[in-house]
């Protein structure tokens, strides 16, 4: 594994904290998120499904839905650039070229109205300009790139004659098309066949290392972590709860609830036991817990831990949300 | 494409030829005898007789059904009763006025209720919401006739920006024809474009929660395209379908307008020659009408392959 201190830092999200509509009035979603990606890094954000993960992806390109999330503070820079600074103007400069994403569903992400191959060619001529014909060759090489076999005949295809997998692939080719430096990719695998889920992964790898892009893999799955990324961000509630080298993290979590993550990942060998799981369940935006937001679940809890935690350094480029970080032995993946 | 054009017309041709069977059966089902309106005043029998024998009124049904359609295949619509101009002359005379009227309404109630029905969805629960859904069951409630004499009084008379009555051929001269057309178009296209408003607003409304249209944000299009490009053609089906639809009852409606604003139209033929008991002239009027409503419907089924590819290989 890299070490990330050598790398510059693509993209910074600091301190943010973002806002939903609810039942309840603007619930907090995510709250001081602090986490950077570094140049040609692929860096992993782990965690269940309403720990924020995904709407953190969103606000870095300013896709929160219109009325029902804002950004409330923090700041969000690529390369140096304050990202939620920009018009909405210069933010459509961003999107699709320098910064692309890569979403959870390929069945309803592509749009079942046009052919792939022009869905593509319109990313390209919005970004880079040129004839059709250009932007066309642009998209059938790129279809080509991500292994789309006959790729000029199959630009022409609509969606629905392309499986899941290959319409994964050609999100991604759309994602690549314009060579950004950043990559989201949000649950990228989790609607694929687990053999396809390989494949994709391994483009995303080969795509990155071609490219020279930082990826930002957005996942529930630590198996998925464990395949392609260098660093994890463990996000729970809304907050990062623990970050560290993948290595690192999966051999010495520290951090109760990356403990239970690394438990209830499915092993080989471990067939006719019980996955285990951590009981209970996140906790809603309206009423999350005053201190450490993971105590009312976790096993080592402690009076203490009524009092909000920071996040703490336990090793160099190794940071926890636990107040007994140092103390506690956790397991890691087995 | 061309297979589903094929298809669609397999199916139009024997349906045109239903329709004309109906036309022609409708008026031999008409209370009234021709021949005793054309015999003149105080006709004795014989007469009737007479012009009984001359219209072949006394040959069976398909008998006369078969004379009549055989002229039809050739573009021979038969003869009108009292003036003896050809029925094929006089509808085609009046055919542009008819026409340009259903076009300009049909063009009012796109754009009308697709920029409506689109900005409706595009803020729901907002004060535009609100105030497109009140205008648009307004617009559906309100008969057209009394749309066109509140425009005439208003922008007509009192205002006097556009001609009341009449009609200016386009090749005459185009800023005429459409100022004379412009209050007949609106008054009826307003209730289609109410009815083509909520159709959009419905599709609309579900299509921008889609993922390919956040995918389509996320490419960085503006919205303009986001919304007018990946979000309407998804959203079209519908929205077409109830503009077929509509148009078939425009169509309907020209009779009345062209009444109320004085257009030499078909229906301004059809309306006479069914006071006149024009017989031929009545089945010629309707045989094109319902060809139009024909080629409507499969002008609106081809489109449906534009929009969704999927249902051109079905």
């Amino acid at each position: 594994m890299s070490a990330p201190a050598t790398t510059s830092t693509l993209l910074g999200v600091s301190d943010l904290r973002v806002e939903f509509a609810t039942d309840h009035g603007w619930s907090t979603v995510v709250a001081g998120t602090t986490f950077s990606v570094g140049e040609h890094e692929i860096v992993g954000l782990v965690g269940e499904s309403g720990s924020g993960k995904t709407v953190t992806g969103l606000s870095v390109l300013g896709l929160l839905p219109r009325g029902v999330g804002r950004v409330a503070s923090g700041s969000v820079t690529l390369g140096g650039r304050d990202l939620l600074g920009l018009s909405e103007r210069e933010l459509r400069s961003v999107r699709g070229n320098e910064v692309a994403m890569v979403f959870q569903e390929p069945m309803t992400s592509l749009n079942p109205a046009f052919r792939i191959g022009d869905q593509i060619a319109e990313t390209v001529r919005l970004h880079r300009g040129g004839s059709r014909r250009a932007a066309r060759d642009r998209a059938v090489e790129v279809l080509d790139l991500v292994g789309i076999p006959h790729a000029r005949r199959r630009a022409d295809d609509y969606p629905h004659e392309f499986s899941g997998g290959m319409r994964q692939r050609a999100m991604i080719a759309m994602a690549v098309s314009c060579e950004p430096s950043l990559l989201i990719a949000d649950e990228p695998t989790t609607a694929l066949d687990v053999t396809i889920q390989a494949q994709v992964l391994e483009l995303l790898a080969s795509m990155q290392a071609e490219l020279g892009m930082s990826v930002l893999l957005v996942t529930h799955d630590l198996g998925v972590v464990a395949e392609v990324c260098e660093r994890v961000v463990v996000m729970y509630a809304g907050q990062v709860v623990e970050q560290a080298d993948v290595g690192e993290l999966f051999d010495h979590p520290r951090h109760p609830y990356t403990e239970g993550l690394l438990a209830a990942m499915p092993q080989l060998g471990s067939r006719g036991h019980r996955l285990p799981s951590i009981p209970g369940r996140t906790p809603e935006p309206w009423a999350m817990p005053p201190g450490c937001r993971f105590a009312p679940r976790c096993e080592y809890a402690l009076p203490a831990c009524e009092e909000p935690p920071p996040l703490l350094t336990t090793r160099p480029d190794h940071l926890s949300r636990c107040l007994r970080h140092d103390e506690l032995t956790l397991r890691g993946a087995r | 494409m061309l297979g589903l054009l094929a298809r669609r017309l397999a199916f139009t041709v024997p349906m045109l030829v239903v329709v004309s069977f109906c036309v022609f059966s409708l008026i031999v089902l008409v209370p009234g005898d021709p021949a005793v309106a054309l015999a003149g005043e105080n006709p004795d029998p014989e007469q009737i007789a007479a012009v009984r024998e001359r219209l072949g009124l006394d040959d069976p049904f398909l008998v006369q059904f078969w004379h009549w359609f055989s002229g039809v295949l050739q573009g021979d619509l038969g003869q009108s009763l009292f003036s003896s101009q050809s029925v094929a002359a006089a509808v085609f005379s009046r055919l542009p006025a008819t026409l340009s009227l259903a076009l300009l309404s049909l063009a009012v109630a796109l754009v009308l209720g697709v920029a409506v029905g689109v900005l409706a969805a595009m803020r729901p629960g907002t004060w535009i919401d609100r105030v497109a859904t009140f205008a648009a069951s307004l617009g559906v409630a309100v008969p057209y006739f009394w749309v066109g004499m509140i425009l005439v009084l208003l922008f007509a008379i009192n205002l006097t920006i556009f001609p009341a009555v009449g009609y200016v051929p386009l090749t005459e001269n185009p800023l005429q024809w459409f100022l004379h057309l412009f209050l007949p178009a609106t008054a009826l296209g307003l209730a289609p474009a109410a009815v083509i408003a909520r159709q959009t607003r419905a599709g609309m409304t579900g299509v921008l929660r889609e993922d390919y249209v956040r995918t389509a944000t996320a490419k960085g299009l503006p919205p303009a395209r986001v919304v007018g490009q990946h979000a309407l053609k998804n959203a079209a089906v519908p929205v077409v379908t109830a503009f077929g639809l509509e148009a078939s009852r425009l169509i309907g409606g020209t009779v009345v307008i062209e009444q109320l604003f004085a257009l030499p139209g078909l229906g301004n033929l059809a309306y006479t020659s069914v006071f006149a008991r024009d017989f031929p002239m009545v089945q010629g009027v309707l045989l094109v009408v319902a060809a139009l409503v024909l080629l409507i419907n499969l002008l609106v089924d081809l489109s449906y392959g534009y929009f969704n590819p999927r249902i051109r290989q079905s």
